[in-house]
């Protein structure tokens, strides 16, 4: 019987099915970090247990970690005492820790894939719903609550009711100055941030195909907004050339005994899913937010819906939403000001976004009464920066390169966006007071963001000459 | 019945779950007032801002439960008069809110603030997966209704009382006696209805799961 990418996986890891109720999912990986861990250890050290399988823990610190002088002991209490907590909890139970002055820590979706854990048609999961994250390598990867980590640390195994199966494909090519988070944006804005809730889904299609890792990425990261239990993307030749030689991928024979396995990892051609949709890549324009949730998104040269023009599903909140970001039904988004441009977090931080940002704005300045703050996504990616040069780039735009973390995305650390102020960020969620109390987020592609910054106000980035016209 | 009594003696529990007592059992099902908050996609940030993530606990989250909904400012002095849970007419342990209650963060730290501030039911017309898990995991129960029975519900007046019946999968309009009938699998309900906990069905299946981890090579 013909099956899908998901089935495939998912029917290779079921240890057991409990009658009329979920799975017992097997899962390969186990990423943890600072925030969603430390009640899962207290709940084992309560049971008297130990981790089961430690070598499949990684563990990182990232949300709560301050994104400048890292050398430095934390200064606010709670945030130090959660990252020592990790440290404890991690030396106790014989965790490979990425911490906070190694050369490999970072954002747990950045470094998963960069070191090489990631791979395809594995079961991978953490306490942070950006997991979906790693489904650009063809694995089942979702975002877990506190309970559950525990239930992972102790067995490493789940239960879970299989989801249904969605697909969405994107056909054709993408226009210049359109890259992959204009792709999720889109397609949010079509499907809703509820679209996808119950289901698995499958991104396709020859768009899809010919992305970089580090788009396709950004479109699985995304998955979640639409509510998805995770996103997924077949593995290809891209992927395999992308884990190769990485510091913990396959080598040697085991690299061969895998590559034959994850090629066996796609749906077959007569597949059933419970739901498909189809898009162009010809129709996405460079898009932005202008509501609370990430489904609230337009293209940059539309105007922001009326209460006529609005799909259904947001049609209620709209008022509320737009109060609550300062903004007026059937405006103009373009040309909005803006106070500070954040580029960073699991979305878009990776190397090549900061590349595509500092080709871009090479020789450009920002405009004067707005705040650049590129976060990196990984120490390997910074390291990477100023290897290429491109932090001399940033500081002659008068952009402020930090140290890695999820900073502003979620504005746990000190990194918050001032109440009342518009920030144009290329993270993957506009929800209020996300990025601090009061903070109005618009989301967008680096590139967006990118121009914003020059210009101080919602600019449509094709407007703008780009020395590189090089595609994410 | 017949097979949740038969799951019940599958699931093999053992003694020391850290889990909250069964709040959900016996025949006549839970009665409530509610607190309606009448609002669209719901997310974990505004449950509880990621500011009080810092906290290697799970005590005390209640306090901040919709934090920045409920105050000006972050001000305690300055409550918002318009917010449901400010309002002294609403009370009850069960909060009624609008379609895809819970989506965004995976924060198991929702759940906390809700079951900490003393909800344990949540009726939505629509919930998003992972809050749904850690809400049940914490002992609060997901009642996802139609949405013309939830709106039937916000239409009501601020002194009518829900019943909420986990053993029929039932939730009643007491003054009407309209009802909606809401799934759950069964073996979350066993889990719910006896105060079982994940883990421990895990941690009895142990010799299995090391089985299928040779097997697999």
């Amino acid at each position: 019987m013909a099956k899908t990418l998901f089935e495939k996986i998912w029917e290779k890891h079921i240890v057991k099915t409990i009658d009329d109720g979920p799975s017992v999912l097997y899962i390969d990986r186990h990423f943890i970090h600072e925030v969603t861990s430390p009640q899962a250890f207290t709940g084992l050290n309560n049971r008297g247990i130990k981790v089961f399988r430690p070598k499949q823990v990684v563990a990182t610190a990232d949300h709560n970690v301050p994104t400048l002088n890292q050398h430095l002991p934390i200064k606010e209490e709670l945030s130090r005492k959660q990252v020592e907590t990790l440290v404890k909890n991690c030396t106790e139970h014989n965790i490979e820790l990425f911490g906070l002055g190694h050369p490999f820590q970072g954002i747990v979706h950045v470094i998963g894939p960069e070191l090489g854990v990631t791979q395809p048609g594995m079961t991978i999961v953490c306490g942070d719903s950006h997991t979906s994250t790693h489904g650009a390598f063809g694995s089942i990867a979702f975002g877990i609550g506190t309970s559950e980590v525990e239930m992972v640390m102790a067995t490493q195994c789940l239960l879970q009711s299989k989801p249904k199966l969605m697909r969405i494909t994107v056909d054709g090519e993408l226009s210049k100055g359109v890259v992959s988070k204009d792709i999720v944006l889109y397609i949010l804005s079509k499907i809703t941030a509820s679209g996808a809730t119950g289901y698995a889904v499958e991104f396709a299609g020859s768009a899809i195909r010919s992305l970089s890792m580090e788009a396709r990425m950004t479109i699985c990261n995304m998955s979640i907004e639409m509510g998805g239990r995770c996103g997924l993307i077949a593995a290809d030749e891209t992927t395999f050339e992308y884990i190769k030689g990485k510091p913990l991928s396959p080598k040697g024979e085991h690299w061969e005994k895998s590559l034959t396995y994850w090629k066996t990892l796609y749906s077959d051609k007569d597949a059933v899913f419970d739901k498909e949709y189809h898009f162009k890549a010809e129709d996405i324009e460079p898009m932005i937010t202008y509501g609370t949730n990430p489904g609230m998104g337009i293209g940059v040269t539309e105007t922001i819906p009326t209460t006529e023009t609005i799909n259904e599903s947001d049609k209620s909140g709209l008022s509320k939403s737009l109060a609550y970001m300062g903004l007026q039904q059937g405006s103009a988004i373009k040309g909005q000001k803006i106070d500070y441009v954040f580029i960073g977090s699991c979305t878009n931080s990776r190397i090549e976004d900061l590349r595509l940002v500092a080709a871009f704005v090479k020789g450009k300045k920002k405009a004067d009464d707005v705040e650049v703050w590129i976060v990196p996504g990984s120490k390997q990616v910074e390291a990477q920066a100023v290897k290429e040069g491109i932090d001399k780039i940033f500081e002659e735009a008068g952009f402020m390169l930090r140290q890695p973390g999820c900073s502003a995305c979620l504005g746990m650390n000190e990194d918050k966006i001032p109440a009342g102020k518009y920030c144009i960020s290329t993270s993957n969620r506009n929800f209020e007071g996300r990025q601090g109390a009061g903070a109005r987020t618009l989301l967008a592609s680096p590139l967006t963001a990118a121009a914003a910054a020059i210009t101080g106000v919602v600019t449509d980035p094709r407007s703008l000459p780009n020395p590189s016209e090089g595609g994410l | 019945m017949n097979s949740t009594s038969k799951l019940s003696n599958s699931i093999k529990h053992s003694q020391n779950s850290g889990n909250p007592e069964p709040s959900f059992g016996g025949q006549g099902g839970f009665v409530s007032r509610f607190v309606p908050v009448n609002i669209e996609n719901i997310d974990t940030d505004q449950i509880i801002p990621a500011r009080f993530l810092k906290a290697t606990t799970k005590e005390g989250f209640g306090k901040n439960l919709f934090r920045d909904w409920k105050y000006e400012n972050d001000d305690e002095s300055k409550p918002k008069a318009d917010f449901p849970l400010n309002q002294s007419q609403y009370a009850g342990e069960i909060l009624v809110a609008g379609k895809n209650f819970g989506c965004g963060s995976s924060r198991e730290h929702a759940a906390w603030a809700l079951a900490d501030y003393g909800f344990k039911v949540v009726v939505s017309s629509f919930f998003a997966d992972i809050f749904r898990n850690n809400a049940l995991n914490n002992g609060v129960l997901p009642v996802q209704v139609s949405e013309n029975f939830l709106q039937k519900i916000f239409s009501l007046s601020n002194e009518e009382t829900l019943t909420v019946n986990l053993e029929k999968q039932t939730i009643t309009i007491n003054s009407t006696g309209e009802s909606d009938f809401f799934e759950i699998n069964s073996y979350k309900k066993t889990c719910l209805l006896n105060g079982y906990d994940d883990i421990d069905y895990l941690l009895s299946i142990k010799e299995d799961i090391e089985k299928f981890e040779t097997q697999r090579g």
